[in-house]
């Protein structure tokens, strides 16, 4: 039976995130921007699995299956549009994207 | 068995950092999959072993494939000028001390928090797929609408305009 303290789990899931959030602010490239959310995602996924098993409910698991679902729909969504603004642009700079209407 | 929870949890923290911080994409990937694979550890210790299945095959398998396709794709290999002057430490070294010495003081507070104590056993995924088709239908049934609209738009952002070899044959 594993008896680490509920908030070392949440502590763990809780710098997961704010890694994931530093990876968002500080990149520039989208694809370690995507990267960034995933990792934003699952640590929040983590959170729903910890309180799963604090609370000995299923229900946290549920969550994390529609997490999953809303993820795989997320990154195939953003993964087109990362190459459709590569062929637009033939860069991966956000910096350098800020046209929005082509001429 | 605690000793496993901080192994893996250690190796989830370092290769993230790695992950967000590394030049080339494609070692980011694969260090990223080494997170998840650490995380997925961590559910397994926290008795969903359904979950880190799940993790496992969807996340590192499906998920970071599909990543590592677009990155092979797009042959991402340089640099940001931009970038490289953030990682010079002049920029984040004083805020990095100010919000390790939050963490330090959000640690000592945890620390002096009373633990609650529920009995724990493990959630079967069979308890998971009864509550998943009972009380949650509506929400499997948005989910399955969210997955439909998401190939869609996938499939009609990720078609390119077809190329005319020669002017003669486009199509008015």
């Amino acid at each position: 039976m594993l008896s680490v303290p509920v908030e070392t789990q949440i502590l763990f899931a809780g710098i997961l995130f704010f890694l994931g959030m530093i990876g968002l602010l500080v990149r520039r490239n989208l694809v370690f921007m995507l990267m960034s959310i995933e990792i934003m995602f699952n640590s929040a996924g983590l959170v729903f699995i910890i309180a799963a098993r604090h609370w000995n409910q299923p229900d946290g698991q549920v969550m994390f299956i529609f997490i999953l679902s809303v993820t795989a729909v997320e990154v195939a969504i953003g993964l087109a549009l990362i190459l459709q603004v590569y062929h637009h642009f033939k860069t991966l700079d956000v910096d350098a994207i800020h046209k929005l209407k082509d001429e | 068995m605690e000793v496993f929870f901080y192994i893996a949890a250690v190796i989830a923290i370092i290769s993230t950092i790695m992950a967000i911080s590394g030049r080339n994409a494609i070692h980011s990937l694969l260090f990223l999959i080494l997170s998840l694979l650490a995380i997925s550890v961590v559910f397994y210790l926290l008795d969903a072993p359904f979950i880190a299945a799940l993790e496992v095959i969807i996340y590192a398998g499906a998920i970071m494939v599909l990543f590592i396709f677009v990155t092979m794709m797009l042959n991402i290999g340089l640099e940001e000028k931009q970038e490289k002057s953030w990682i010079n430490p002049r920029m984040w070294i004083i805020p990095s001390i100010l919000a390790s010495i939050l963490l330090v003081d959000l640690l000592l507070a945890l620390k002096n928090m009373p633990t609650v104590v529920v009995g724990k056993q493990v959630i079967l995924p069979k308890q998971v797929g009864i509550s998943l088709f009972s009380t949650y239908l509506l929400a499997v049934e948005i989910a399955a609408i969210l997955l439909m609209a998401g190939v869609i738009g996938a499939y009609h952002l990720g078609s390119q305009k077809k190329k005319v070899l020669h002017r003669f044959l486009e199509k008015k």
